[in-house]
């Protein structure tokens, strides 16, 4: 299997001026991470407010700057490559921002907005009007949207209107960010729907960035889970959810309410507050909040324990936590 | 049964737009119980910010009260002068908003808002100092007496909603209304906060009203559970009762549509298949007829609530016909 994206220990750092006297300080906020997104394959990242994740998702789109580390698109280095020949490059890697009504132009009808890439990129070849019927068709959205305007569309119509866009020029990696963040349960299964249909009749590879856990499980093929600008654990969705390796992992699971008054609910607390990338803890990151820590956590860093059928994770006291967790 | 703490009856709202009158809320009523947890659900357009806007009195200007009344301990809410209700708000009723970002002062410390909103009782700053930093620890802020020199963008989104509850519940009020608390935070935090919602709920031995379309939590948390949809309540009852044999179409569809009920993978998932009714322009009959899979002929007639069992009604002519399905 050939992987079309392959990031390897991407760094991307921010430097933060902090008052007048002190010199500037920087952050990591992706803090090496390595993934691998196979052709035609659906990639989840998993992780909470500050964990990174859409600034990886933006590393990758080059709209930020990898400080260090590698990403390849189909072999191409990206990290480095001036924005000329990015911009060739986003008719194949397009991103779906995660507001959607925000990321729509006011002022653009909604054919203007569905045609803008073919602007962008030059092709003045293309007939706008009737690449404006066929992307709204796919999208499933009626032909006479396309003289409306973004604040006469719903929350859902404007996802599906941003869907059409990213897929204008048939791109071959969508990164969508939060492509459900804010919709109902009933509109947030038609979304997921038009996603996987898409991905079927495109042959598309999709990088879905999320905290709903329930939406990664229906539709991604693998999935990572990220904590303060780390992967945690990595692997097959399905096997992610079934036998959780790492301590995050466990707990994010156990954290999704069930929709069931009787649902018994093995709980994980995590103890303490998220804590901030500008003092990252030292050794195992999350060795302040977890709930099986050893002595030794919070001085050791734990590196990739691989297991096998694809699946690896950071965590050095796998078994020992999980025989913890059947006693208690 | 509990005297309920808040009885809606029969209220209606409508908004003035350009198009004609928009009826936000026909014909709703609830009763909370006291020292219950009830759970508001339904989607975008179904009525609840609305809902919550005539309890508090704070409605749109081109909203109109067409029928009903909002009891609260007895006394309609409606009949009150502004003098009453701002008297009543913040003491007797509080209430907790969905975003926890903007909620508080940012200019003002934690501890300076906390000894602000008890200025109706003549205690020595000290002591409302004093009872600031213990409300604080009941919501599991460690260290409280320093942090309540803090600034809120010192405190992360979940301690900032735990603090807009300490704040909510420092009056003990009857009644708290929660407006999406946990919208805004992440699962691990959402936990936190349903917790100690739930702990200072037994504690305080306030009736709490919350609003939420995620059925996870409601289901976790409340005693009770209304479904709203486009305006009308179509199903009230206990958790378990309305979640283990939901009577409604719609409670059911909606049910089926939350990813966290589907246990096997699946690429295709469950939707409801139509759109929210025009609500300036409300056909007559039952308000979920144009998506509803049972639709038959007395579904052009408006159904009424209607005991399914004891504590459990629909507004389903199902439930008539063939009893519960």
């Amino acid at each position: 299997m050939s992987a079309l994206l392959e990031v390897d220990d991407v760094i991307v750092r921010f430097n933060i001026r902090s008052g007048l006297l002190q010199s500037g300080i920087s952050i990591d906020a992706v803090s090496g991470v390595d993934l691998k997104v196979e052709e035609g394959k659906t990639y989840g990242i998993v992780g909470e407010s500050g964990s990174g994740k859409t600034t990886l998702a933006r590393a990758i789109a080059g709209l930020h700057h990898a400080s260090e580390g590698s990403i390849r698109y189909r072999g191409r280095e990206l990290r480095d490559l001036p924005e000329s020949q990015f911009r060739q490059l986003r008719r194949e890697i397009v991103m779906m921002f995660q507001d959607p009504i925000g990321s729509l132009s006011p002022r653009l009808s909604i054919k203007s907005l569905v045609t803008e890439p073919f602007r962008i990129q030059g092709m003045k070849d293309r007939d706008l009007d009737a690449e404006a019927k066929r992307l709204l068709a796919m999208v499933g959205l009626p032909q006479e949207f396309a003289s409306r305007y973004p604040y006469q569309i719903s929350g859902g119509q404007a996802r599906r209107v941003g869907v059409a866009r990213a897929l204008a020029l048939g791109p071959k990696l969508l990164i969508a960010d939060e492509p459900t963040a804010g919709l109902d349960v009933s509109i947030q299964g038609e979304m997921l729907n038009l996603l996987a249909r898409l991905q079927d009749e495109l042959g598309l590879a999709i990088m879905i960035i999320t905290h709903n856990l329930n939406v990664v499980r229906h539709i991604t093929d693998n999935v990572g889970i990220m904590y303060l600008g780390k992967l945690v654990e990595e692997g097959p969705t399905e096997q992610v959810f079934a036998n959780p390796q790492h301590p995050y992992t466990l707990a994010l699971l156990a954290a999704n309410p069930e929709p069931d008054p009787d649902a018994q609910l093995m709980r994980v607390e995590l103890q303490g507050e998220p804590p901030s990338v500008m003092q990252r803890p030292t050794g195992c990151e999350f060795h302040n909040r977890c709930p099986f820590v050893k002595p030794d956590c919070n001085s050791i860093v734990p590196t990739w324990t691989d297991i096998g059928n694809g699946r690896s994770h950071r965590c050095r006291y796998p078994e020992t936590w999980k025989m913890n967790e059947n006693t208690q | 049964m509990n005297k309920p703490v808040l009885d809606i009856r029969d209220l209606s709202v409508s908004y003035n737009t350009p198009r004609g009158p928009l009826r936000a809320l026909r014909n709703v009523s609830m009763k909370i119980p006291d020292k219950k947890i009830v759970g508001i659900v339904g989607e975008s357009g179904c009525g609840k910010s609305t809902l919550i806007s005539a309890i508090i009195r704070l409605m749109a200007p081109n909203a109109t009260v067409g029928t009903g009344e909002i009891l609260f301990k007895d006394k309609n809410l409606l009949d009150r002068t502004t003098t009453e209700m701002r008297n009543l708000l913040g003491v007797d009723i509080s209430m907790v908003f969905q975003d926890p970002m903007q909620t508080h002062n940012p200019v003002l410390t934690v501890g300076k808002q906390m000894v602000d909103i008890q200025y109706r009782d003549s205690l020595p700053k000290a002591d409302k100092r004093k009872r600031a930093a213990e409300m604080l620890s009941k919501v599991g802020i460690p260290d409280a007496d320093a942090r309540l020199n803090q600034y809120p963008f010192e405190f992360s989104g979940g301690m900032r909603q735990r603090i807009a509850i300490a704040m909510a519940l420092m009056a003990k009020p009857s009644l708290l209304i929660a407006d999406e608390p946990t919208t805004a935070l992440d699962a691990t935090l959402e936990v936190q906060v349903i917790k100690r919602l739930r702990e200072l709920q037994e504690e305080v031995g306030c009736a709490i009203l919350f609003i939420s379309h995620h059925l996870g939590v409601i289901a976790e948390l409340c005693d009770e559970v209304v479904v709203m949809y486009a305006g009308e309540v179509i199903e009230q009852g206990s958790v378990r009762d309305v979640f283990h044999d939901p009577a409604h179409p719609y409670t059911r569809a909606l049910l089926d549509c939350d990813p966290g009920h589907i246990k096997e993978k699946t690429r295709n998932l469950p939707t409801i298949p139509g759109e929210i009714p025009d609500l300036v322009d409300v056909a007559d009959g039952c308000i979920f007829q144009a998506r509803c899979t049972h639709v038959h002929g007395a579904c052009a007639n408006r159904p009424n609530l209607q005991p399914v069992n004891v504590a459990h009604n629909v507004a389903c002519h199902l439930n008539q016909t063939e009893g519960a399905v």
